[in-house]
């Protein structure tokens, strides 16, 4: 084998995926729009994130036709960012705490954006 | 079983967890990508992670703040003469950079297929959605900054760290974007003037800039959904 062949993949793939990610981009932005709160809306921008990430990874930057030891090269260090989320929510939980025990509740006055 | 037989017999090769000792154990290039593809995903890879390292603080800093955060969806509504639609350049912002990332997909597969002018054109095509994706960032700074008086250490409506957050991620988000126009136009150049023909007509190096185009989209979809939509 000399040359490699290629990520050569239909058109038609990349038009639905490309359809696809308007889609539910469009869903993502309908989540501020409708003014989905709280868990809902947490839940809803995270799926939809995952979504178009995957597809962004899987098709348009070809992961799903690479080898197994390239995905897992590429795909698996990611993973560790979890430990370091979940360590700082820790930690930032923490330092909100002692903020109100030392400093008090705030007292800023938000003004609204103006337009 | 010698190296030759392996080599030749590439259709033979094992696939799935057979395949990665095999393609680890062997003496030779690992991933069986051209070694300019394996660079750029292993650049890809340290990128990832500065990213998450600013997402990261912006997570923490949010949490942490005893002070309200200011309400994105108000803070980046845009009025058109009526009320102000909540978002709305972020969302044009969105769309945009999804659509470059569609045609950077066709200038790969066009780049495949040999066919110089047309990966040349979806390649400029990209550059020009990509240039005008940092020219509304460029406007929405300036919104921020004069209209709304957000500063690094500041602003009125809410914690101070939102600031420092926005303008580092959405910054070095938009600095990605910039390099990446460069970068595709060096490239897009070379594909229309046969730079690639002088060396055996291989089209590769699209892919690869594609992979970076790529991975500023998806960085901005974890933008868009942790610091805009959250």
């Amino acid at each position: 084998m000399a040359a490699e062949q290629g990520q050569q993949h239909p058109i038609k793939i990349y038009l639905w995926i490309w359809a696809l990610l308007f889609v539910v981009s469009f869903f993502s932005y309908m989540v501020d729009y409708l003014h989905f709160e709280g868990v809902t809306r947490w839940t809803l921008i995270l799926i939809f994130m995952f979504v178009k990430a995957g597809f962004i990874v899987a098709i348009f930057m070809h992961m799903q036709w690479e080898r197994l030891a390239l995905k897992l090269a590429i795909l698996g260090p990611p993973v560790a960012i979890l430990v370091l989320i979940g360590l700082m929510a820790l930690e930032g939980d923490y330092v909100e705490d002692t903020r109100i025990e030392y400093y008090g509740e705030s007292t800023f006055q938000p003004e609204s954006p103006h337009h | 079983m010698s190296e030759a037989v392996i080599g030749s017999a590439a259709t033979l090769e094992p696939g799935g967890t057979p395949g990665v000792v095999h393609d680890f154990s062997r003496d030779k290039q690992v991933f069986g990508v051209p070694w300019g593809k394996a660079m750029m995903w292993i650049f890809l890879l340290s990128d990832t992670f500065i990213f998450s390292c600013f997402l990261v603080s912006y997570m923490t800093v949010r949490i942490s703040t005893t002070d309200p955060w200011p309400v994105p969806s108000e803070v980046f509504a845009l009025s058109f003469g009526g009320d102000p639609i909540p978002l709305i350049l972020i969302a044009i912002m969105t769309f945009i950079l999804i659509t470059s990332s569609g045609t950077m997909a066709m200038a790969v597969n066009m780049g495949y297929r040999k066919d110089r002018n047309k990966t040349f054109w979806l390649m400029v095509a990209t550059a020009i959605l990509g240039a005008s994706f940092v020219g509304m960032q460029a406007f929405e700074w300036t919104k921020l900054i004069v209209d709304e008086g957000v500063r690094p250490w500041g602003n009125p409506m809410g914690a101070a760290q939102f600031g420092s957050s926005f303008f580092m991620i959405t910054g070095f988000h938009g600095m990605h974007v910039t390099a990446g126009v460069i970068y595709l136009m060096v490239v897009a150049t070379r594909v229309k003037t046969g730079f690639y023909e002088k060396r055996g007509g291989n089209y590769e190096i699209v892919e690869i800039a594609g992979l970076y185009w790529h991975f500023v989209d998806l960085v901005w979809v974890f933008i868009f959904a942790f610091f805009y939509l959250w």
